[in-house]
């Protein structure tokens, strides 16, 4: 399918992508990889008046370790990730996460920054970002990543506002990450992130809800000491499916409750 | 409203006036006439659309042209050099790596790029990196036993990729 007509504008500084989204208005919308935006335009589902590209914007797609905290450029790729050795050591949960997202073509378009600002709950990173703390840094300002996912593909951005980069606390503690689909290149029918934080765990949840999640509930009960069956049975708080092709609400809330569990065991034995 | 764009395709340049919505599947078969591109699935599921830009494989149906800009493109079309079939060709052909067809070049494409980071690949290797192509044949095993023979050849050959495959591609992936 052909998408509606748009216009076209490639900046080369974020101050000039701002100043062209300000120019275009609230119909336009940025662009990086594309590989979330241009099948939804496709389908007709997004129709903005313009985009603007901001791929040829110099210096967004570094990554940098400083003072505990790794800082991802926006225009960072999933197939960059893989391959960055520094995240393999800093923050390998999102390194384990980039393997699975989309197959080699996405990957080697796809950005950290458009999974972010799509702000879609199948979008693995988002859980991430959220479970761990991140920020997420744009043109105006510093978002927490609690604060930052509003709804469903709703976020805090607003109209004028780019993603420049995501900053996470390093995490060099156990993790793993169940991404459960039918599927290779599919998207998680739910999926389970856990990451050992100090002497604590956090669980994230992707596409368990209109906007990813944290797992609150089995957290604090597994800082309380419980077992992780015990624990993962407080999934059921923490999410909030409901039911589509692949699956129905309550076969969601059961696989959590069993992917929690699975993904707890598969990071304490791994260690 | 058209934008200009000049990309480098199979070694050759061009320079065109496209509408910003022109889907990089649609300016190489309707534009530039180089229709081994097939369009399938049209959603950027099946990978029958898949050219490298700068050596890195690409789904060319959710890639706009004008993002195409000042890059190299290679299509199948770009493969074979001199009438001479590159060696992941010849593999198809030699173990019937294919049913209809009409998914092969995607394949082949996909595989390229996989045979580029990974002159090696294990079947499982193999099986991950062509995640992104479907055959509605299911000609699955052939396929696996074209890349399997292709990686061989080229190994036992020292065959360098080719000139456009080479392109800016990014370094293999490490360990």
């Amino acid at each position: 399918m052909i998408t509606a007509p748009f216009e076209y504008a490639r900046p080369r500084s974020v101050d000039e992508a701002q100043s062209l989204l300000n120019k275009y208005g609230s119909d336009a919308k940025v662009i990086a990889g594309g590989q979330s935006l241009i099948p939804l335009m496709r389908l007709r589902l997004s129709q903005p008046t313009a985009l603007i590209d901001i791929q040829g914007i110099r210096g967004l797609n570094e990554v940098r370790r400083d003072n505990g905290s790794v800082e991802i450029g926006a225009l960072v790729r999933h197939v960059d990730i893989q391959r960055n050795a520094m995240l393999r050591e800093s923050l390998p949960i999102l390194v384990e996460m980039s393997n699975d997202v989309g197959d080699n073509q996405v990957r080697n378009l796809g950005t950290i920054g458009g999974v972010i600002a799509h702000g879609d709950a199948a979008g693995d990173y988002n859980a991430v970002a959220l479970m761990l703390d991140a920020e997420i840094i744009t043109n105006k300002r510093r978002h927490q990543a609690r604060d930052f996912y509003r709804d469903i593909f709703t976020t805090a951005l607003e109209h004028d506002e780019v993603v420049t980069a995501v900053r996470f606390p390093v995490s060099t503690g156990r993790f793993a990450y169940t991404k459960f689909r039918r599927r290779l290149y599919d998207w998680a029918i739910a999926g389970v992130a856990v990451q050992e934080t100090g002497s604590s765990w956090r669980v994230g949840y992707v596409n368990l809800a209109t906007t990813p999640r944290r797992g609150s509930a089995v957290e604090a009960a597994l800082a309380g000491g419980a077992s992780a069956a015990d624990a993962a049975a407080q999934s059921g708080s923490d999410i909030d499916p409901t039911s589509d092709v692949r699956a129905t609400a309550e076969y969601k809330r059961h696989l959590t409750q069993v992917l929690t569990v699975r993904t707890l065991q598969k990071a304490t034995m791994a260690a | 409203m058209t934008q200009s764009v000049a990309m480098t395709i199979n070694g050759r340049r061009r320079e065109d006036h496209v509408e910003p919505r022109l889907l990089l599947v649609h300016y190489l078969r309707e534009v530039a006439g180089l229709t081994g591109t097939h369009i399938a699935c049209d959603t950027s599921q099946c990978g029958a659309c898949t050219v490298l830009i700068d050596g890195e494989a690409v789904k060319s149906c959710s890639v706009f042209t004008v993002q195409a800009d000042g890059r190299q493109v290679t299509t199948i079309e770009g493969l074979a050099e001199d009438g001479v079939l590159h060696p992941i060709q010849q593999a198809f052909w030699n173990e019937h790596g294919l049913q209809c067809g009409f998914c092969t070049p995607g394949f082949i494409m996909a595989a390229a790029y996989l045979l580029r980071q990974n002159p090696s690949p294990t079947d499982e290797e193999i099986e991950r990196g062509l995640e992104g192509n479907l055959c509605r044949c299911t000609g699955y095993e052939n396929i696996r036993k074209a890349v399997r023979s292709a990686s061989q050849a080229m190994n036992r050959a020292g065959a360098e990729p080719t000139a456009q495959l080479v392109g800016s591609a990014a370094a293999p992936v490490e360990d």
